[in-house]
């Protein structure tokens, strides 16, 4: 190993990143439009349903229900409509996700102390959705029923505790106290763009020497197969910790997410995962030899699993037990769990050890087949 | 360094029986040839002759399948890095960066040749000068011409000061001033006892060759200086035919008994036979016998592309005495 080599290496790989102007956004723009994109477009949060109420009775009592749900942050009354059949367009036409039917004796049922049925249709096209509602539209009209009750008491002239049931729930949220989908997603998200684009620039590192047919001269002189390899991977570990820290800076001051654990153990992991998504890119780009295939197979192996399987948006603990297994071969679980762990608990090194460890395996593993992946030959 | 037999101590490049096969595809067929210091070995060939492989296989690209071949006094099968060291090489396609300029493609095979620090800027000097891009330091390669990028890369090809040097069609697609100036350069190279592997399919170019390898299909057809070559020809076997129509005056000729060859080159004939004397009596009368006008008939020396035609018809008579 000739450190002058690996650093002619580099030299001359930098300014081929910095004269195209395509790398370029690959290295600057792409991380910055990945964190807008997935920061504001995936949320779990459902806000503001749209609902139409088909209100049979239009009394005091019913026009109450409705102003409960106007007056949830997840619901958004847009329009009272006369018929079934209104109602039932509406959801076909994807107006509202959800309908609410008071039925005509609503009123009469609760001053008769018997139970009063309200229906809620839900569209159940998107499930994730439907659930929520589902579940939202549950507790406004369960509120609304013990509210009710304590008034119908009250009216008895029966005691009434502070509050409406005998046992009372006090949730207290860990971590991620808003329950902010976002703040569950963004830490996730530095592991999706590191590796779309640490993947995405050295796929194209050495088929473009093939390309180009640069490579024929390159492999003519004596530089050696580790001195390309580690000469060409500098400047994208570089760029690739560079966004690492654009992300970390959007996700604190833009998106607002805590970050409670120590920069260095940010850092160090995340040059652990770089190294195996440049492992793989660059061991991908040895194989293919085509700028084109090199880069949808490196996205296909890294982006791929790291957005499904890694946890980042998809808990692995809902997965079925053979893909959960699978997930534990996969490197890009145990960055997700560090992210997520050093953003939203401030662990540190101690909590993290277990994955670390297993984000170093991987980082010495890939490395390791990468030295050997190319080879100065024309065969 | 790997010893050699005390026979080759002396050539700058040693090859024997070398062969590369590519699935059951021949590219090199029992190729031997030995080149000394100083000397421009031409390869000479169509497409698809060989000269290529024989070249990346002298430079470590390419494994070859059988047999050996000794570079600087080593082999290239077992150390190829040292061989690499020790030579420089110009492959067929332009092959620096286009998106560096003049000056970073320098520096850059400057690094991997492992130019020491404190002569760098002396050699690249030197190179610019010798590929005439002074001034054009810091001009994109892609804004370069056919001739200047062709000589930046024989810059960048010898800045380490390599012992032999090789040269894949170094000139084609550049214009003629251009070759004959990259010529001029290969010369100088040659002068200072640099061994230089060229191989082109000009048949002009061949004449610059201090010796001639031709290669046909794989194979060796001849070897030999250019006046050795065109030896190979008796004196008067030679005749240039001058006539109209062209077409039906070489199909003619090509029937006729007394003509061993008969091939078109330029706007004429070239006709080989055995007695020069007879048959500039008896081929015009026969080629008027058919209704073809014949203005010109004379003996001329053989170019060697005539020879090459020849060897490669697999006519030769004697081309075995040179090889």
């Amino acid at each position: 190993m000739k450190l002058g080599r690996l650093l002619a290496m580099s030299r001359k790989e930098f300014i081929q990143v910095w004269r195209d102007p395509r790398s370029l956004l690959i290295a600057l723009l792409m991380p910055v439009m990945q964190m807008v994109l997935l920061g504001y477009g995936v949320s779990f949060d459902i806000k503001n349903l749209t609902v139409y109420a088909y209100d049979q009775e239009g009394s005091q009592n019913s026009q109450a229900l409705l102003k409960r749900f106007q007056a949830s942050p997840y619901f958004r009354v847009v329009k009272t409509v006369n018929s079934y059949r209104d109602l039932t367009w509406a959801i076909d036409a994807d107006r509202c996700e959800l309908g609410i039917v008071i039925p005509f004796d609503f009123s009469k049922r609760l001053r008769d102390a018997r139970s009063a049925p309200v229906q809620v249709i839900v569209d159940g096209t998107d499930d994730n959705t439907a659930n929520l509602a589902k579940g939202y539209a549950r507790a406004v009209i369960a509120r609304f029923s013990g509210d009710v009750q304590r008034d119908w008491l009250m009216n008895q002239g029966l005691p009434v505790g502070a509050d409406s049931g005998p046992v009372a729930v006090e949730p207290r949220t860990w971590f991620n106290e808003e329950l902010e989908s976002r703040n569950f997603i963004i830490p996730g998200t530095v592991a999706l763009v590191m590796a779309l684009v640490g993947a995405l620039l050295t796929s194209l590192t050495i088929a473009r020497e093939w390309e180009r047919g640069t490579m024929e001269q390159l492999i003519s002189t004596p530089i050696t197969p580790a001195e390309v390899m580690l000469g060409k991977l500098v400047p994208y570990f570089t760029i690739g910790m560079t966004d690492a820290a654009l992300c970390l800076v959007m996700s604190v001051w833009w998106f607002e997410v805590p970050f409670r654990g120590t920069l260095v153990s940010f850092f160090v992991t995340s040059a652990l995962f770089l190294v195996v998504i440049l492992g793989i890119g660059f061991m991908i780009s040895a194989a293919i030899r085509n700028q084109l295939g090199a880069s949808m197979i490196a996205l296909l192996v890294t982006l791929l699993p790291t957005s499904l399987l890694s946890g980042y948006a998809f808990p692995i603990d809902q997965m079925p037990k053979a893909i959960r297994v699978v997930t534990y071969l996969l490197y890009s679980r145990y960055y997700v769990t560090i992210l997520k762990a050093i953003f939203l608990k401030g662990a540190g090194v101690a909590e993290l050890g277990g994955p670390m460890a297993a984000l170093a395996v991987y980082a010495v593993v890939i490395g390791a087949f990468a030295t050997r992946a190319f080879r100065k030959t024309l065969d | 360094m790997t010893p050699v037999g005390a026979r080759h101590l002396d050539a700058s490049v040693h090859v024997e029986r070398l062969v590369k096969r590519f699935g059951r595809f021949t590219a090199v067929d029992n190729v031997s040839f030995d080149a000394s210091h100083g000397e421009i070995m031409g390869f000479l060939g169509p497409n698809g002759a060989g000269k290529s492989t024989v070249i990346r296989i002298l430079c470590g690209l390419l494994r070859p399948t059988a047999g050996t071949a000794i570079v600087a006094g080593i082999d290239v099968a077992r150390d190829p890095e040292a061989v690499r060291r020790r030579i420089g090489y110009m492959s067929q396609k332009f092959s620096l960066y286009n998106d560096l300029e003049v000056v970073e493609n320098l520096r850059f095979f400057a690094g991997l040749y492992g130019v020491d620090h404190q002569v760098v800027a002396e050699r690249i000097r030197e190179a610019l000068s010798l590929a005439g891009l002074e001034g054009h330091e810091h001009d994109l390669t892609a804004t370069l011409a056919g001739g200047w990028k062709q000589r930046l890369a024989l810059g960048c090809a010898v800045l380490h000061r390599p012992e032999i040097l090789f040269l894949d069609e170094p000139t084609s697609g550049v214009d003629p001033m251009s070759r004959r100036l990259f010529w001029d350069l290969i010369h100088g190279m040659a002068a200072r006892g640099v061994t230089v592997f060229v191989s082109t399919h000009y048949m002009d170019e061949a004449e610059y060759c201090d010796r001639l390898v031709l290669m046909n299909r794989g194979r060796v057809v001849a070897m030999g200086t250019p006046p050795e070559l065109r030896r190979m020809f008796k004196q008067g076997q030679l005749l240039l035919v001058q006539c109209e129509p062209l077409g039906e005056a070489l199909e003619v000729l090509q029937q006729c008994p007394e003509v061993a060859e008969a091939a078109v080159f330029g706007n004429a004939l070239h006709v080989t036979v055995e007695h020069a004397e007879t048959a500039m009596a008896t081929l015009p009368a026969l080629l008027g016998g058919r209704g073809i006008r014949c203005d010109l008939i004379k003996p001329i020396a053989p170019t060697l592309e005539d020879v090459f035609v020849r060897l490669a018809a697999g006519r030769a008579a004697g081309a075995g005495a040179l090889l």
